[in-house]
């Protein structure tokens, strides 16, 4: 498959391995932001390729596992009301609420819908207009452009029947979160090589600079995994802190400029609270005030005030495992009382999480 | 196999003084009613079209005779797919395949099956038709006929047009004694043909997603290959249908059943280009997708080559590769990949995708 398995090639990858050895002098922590990047290292075992000196963590780019308790809950009451089709990706179906999950909302009878784009949600919109179509937008930046079209969309064609429920998450406040903490164990970063081709590089060069910390834009197959711990230990031995851009076959350093004015037009950058971290300023998107009447949780009238924190954690260590301070396998939870099938925590409940993605791939490893 | 009987269940009553219903050309209540619509739909579309007809007797329970001292093999699947067909396949190929493929899986040849049919009120006649002509044309690519059955209508709303379980019965083949209980540390593991078609195949058409090369289910009997290996002396010591949870599933529940462990080489399972694609777009992966026409085979490894040999002869085994291998205990499946380095290969976690089957 063009652009897959040139990625995953055995000599390329035993090479940049074997390249990687020989520039490692000292221990290294070198986190990888993304879900996607954590699943491929377990997945594809690259840790195994990795001298001992150089520890991969897991950082907190997996949306799905960070999107809070109450959003789920909000998502679960407008499914109960009879006029709202809920529609959502796969992935969310079974991540828990404080009072259950979507899957369950769907049995007991809430029309639950499982789409690939909120441009599937929106054609659902056209084709019910007696019905309200409630699209739970989950995502980082990679996925705000898509939704943000949607919701201009529905603007020009005057659909009244099409909103949202945000909970975008943003990647550099989540990086400066963990830099912020004088614990932190993390000495590099490889950034998230599809965020970055929507953003572009700019906006991780203020975090390098300040931090002293490399961060390598990289991609998602095992090579380029590799290559971007490459670069990332290359820049810790020269004592370099610089961004990098590992992934340039894909990520130009400004970005997809029309994509990015998309999300402009109409989400506001606002404060999140991420599951398992907490709340993070200027972390996350909302609907623009010129968009508003798209706002589910206005529309709906869901409560606005900030809530108390519904952690469900059971004494789950997701929160350490997110900010890169343990390894899935080191919290005592871990495939005893918490489990894909019954997650207590953010980074057990989709396949992109680290806990998940150790579950299935290295539990007897 | 001689005297096949046709579908039974039919009350006739003799003394019918009610109008029969109008002509239709969709299923109503009154076909499932026990009366004279009902007798019609059975008489005038359901016998002539699975060919259980001639010279047999209406009655509750069909008769057959077994081979003196012969092993019976019994399973029995119920196919609910959305849609009802897809590219290489529909529901009635699907229930035929899936009740043989489950016998063949017991080292048996198939003897008779039964075809129990609900139907949703509003199902177009012709629908009906299609299907039971298929599951006719299956069950004879098969060399196996349907000699009982049963007619069901629900409301409609309360069935997706139609649901279609079918029984079997087989006869084990001499000699044969293929189960998890003979699996053992050294044996080989087989797969017949690549992986992942049929659950591709049906998401494609139900999410509309188009490919270049369109994916057809590998919707298929697989006596043929059961024949093969049975006639080329092999010591068959497992088999099994990698249907709903793919290859993953079936090789963790052979790992479990059989308490070895089991190390697959990921690079030799064969995985067609669009199905291989599609898992990449979509975020699947092809070990955990359905097939409908492959069998996952366990032999001692002095036997393998031969064995390969054999199903490579057969056009539905061309592409059979040694996949693996069985270890000793504890029971877990073990991947390794293209790189060298291993990962757990479990179960699909979470949702299958709904309703392929």
């Amino acid at each position: 498959m063009k652009y897959v398995d040139e990625y995953r090639g055995n000599d390329a990858a035993h090479a940049l391995a074997r390249a990687i050895a020989r520039a490692t002098t000292r221990s290294w922590c070198i986190m990888e932001v993304c879900g996607g990047q954590t699943h491929a290292i377990a997945r594809f075992g690259l840790e195994e390729l990795l001298p001992p000196e150089v520890t991969l963590l897991h950082g907190p780019g997996c949306p799905v596992c960070v999107t809070p308790a109450e959003t789920l809950d909000d998502a679960i009451a407008l499914a109960a009301r009879p006029e709202v089709v809920l529609c959502t990706y796969g992935d969310m179906l079974r991540v828990p609420g404080s009072i259950g999950d979507l899957r369950t909302a769907k049995a007991t009878g809430g029309d639950v819908r499982v789409v690939y784009s909120a441009m599937d949600a929106l054609a659902l919109a056209r084709g019910l207009p007696d019905r309200q179509v409630v699209f739970l937008a989950v995502g980082f930046e990679t996925t705000a452009p898509g939704h943000a079209l949607a919701v201009y969309q529905a603007r020009r064609e005057g659909l009244s029947n099409f909103s949202l429920l945000v909970a975008h998450v943003l990647v550099p406040p989540a990086i400066a979160a963990i830099l912020q903490d004088e614990e932190r164990r993390v000495d590099g970063f490889l950034a998230a090589g599809h965020v970055c081709t929507i953003m572009g590089t700019a906006e991780y060069e203020p975090i390098a600079r300040r931090y002293r910390v490399p961060i390598v834009v990289t991609g998602f197959e095992p090579v380029d995994i590799l290559q971007g711990v490459y670069r990332c230990v290359r820049q810790l031995e020269g004592g370099r802190a610089e961004v990098e851009n590992a992934y340039a076959r894909v990520v130009r350093d400004g970005g997809n400029v029309r994509a990015r004015a998309m999300v402009q037009e109409v989400f506001a950058v606002t404060e999140r609270r991420w599951r398992g971290i907490g709340a993070i300023a200027a972390s996350g998107l909302g609907l623009a005030p010129a968009y508003r009447e798209f706002d589910a949780s206005v529309r709906f009238g869901l409560p606005q005030a900030p809530r108390a924190s519904v952690e469900i954690d059971g004494g789950c260590l997701s929160g350490l495992v997110l900010v890169g301070k343990i390894k899935p396998t080191a919290c005592p939870a871990f495939g005893t009382r918490c489990t894909p099938d019954r997650p207590l925590g953010a980074t057990m409940v989709s396949t992109e999480g680290a806990c998940a993605a150790y579950y299935r791939y290295r539990r007897s490893s | 196999m001689r005297g096949v009987l046709p579908i039974s269940a039919v009350v006739v009553s003799l003394e019918v003084h009610c109008p029969a219903p109008l002509p239709s050309d969709v299923v109503q209540l009154a076909h499932g009613g026990g009366g004279r619509a009902m007798w019609r739909l059975l008489q005038e579309i359901v016998l002539p079209a699975v060919g259980a007809g001639s010279g047999a007797h209406a009655h509750d329970a069909a008769t057959f005779a077994v081979p003196p001292g012969a092993r019976l093999a019994f399973t029995t699947d119920a196919s609910v797919v959305r849609p009802l067909f897809f590219p290489g396949g529909d529901i009635g190929r699907l229930a035929v395949f899936g009740a043989v493929n489950d016998l063949a899986a017991a080292g048996a040849r198939p003897l008779a099956l039964s075809l129990s049919l609900i139907l949703e009120e509003g199902l177009a006649l012709e629908t009906l038709r299609r299907v039971l002509a298929s599951v006719e044309a299956a069950a004879r690519t098969s060399g196996v006929r349907v000699v009982t059955g049963d007619t069901k209508v629900v409301d409609r709303g309360k069935g997706d047009g139609l649901y279609v379980s079918m029984a079997g019965i087989g006869v084990v083949a001499p000699g044969a004694d293929v189960g998890p209980w003979r699996i053992r540390p050294g044996d080989a593991l087989i797969v017949t043909g690549d992986v992942g078609r049929h659950g591709i195949a049906v998401l494609s058409v139900r999410e509309g997603i188009a490919f270049e090369s369109p994916v057809e289910s590998d919707c298929a009997p697989v006596t043929g290959l059961l024949d093969a290996l049975l006639g080329a002396g092999i010591e068959i010591h497992c088999l099994r249908d990698p249907t709903r949870g793919g290859l993953s599933a079936v090789m963790n529940e052979l790992a479990i059943a059989s308490e070895v462990s089991i190390v697959v080489d990921e690079a030799a399972i064969p995985v067609d280009a669009p199905v291989a694609a599609a898992c990449e777009l979509l975020g699947l992966d092809p070990l955990a997708m359905a097939c409908e026409g492959r069998l996952l085979v366990v032999v001692p490894d002095a036997d393998a080559d031969r064995a390969l040999a054999a199903l490579r002869s057969l056009p539905e085994g061309a592409r059979a590769a040694r996949i693996g291998r069985v270890e000793g205990a504890p029971a877990r499946v073990t991947a390794v990949t293209a790189l060298g380095t291993r990962h757990v290969l479990d179960f699909a976690s979470g949702e299958q995708l709904p309703r392929i089957c």
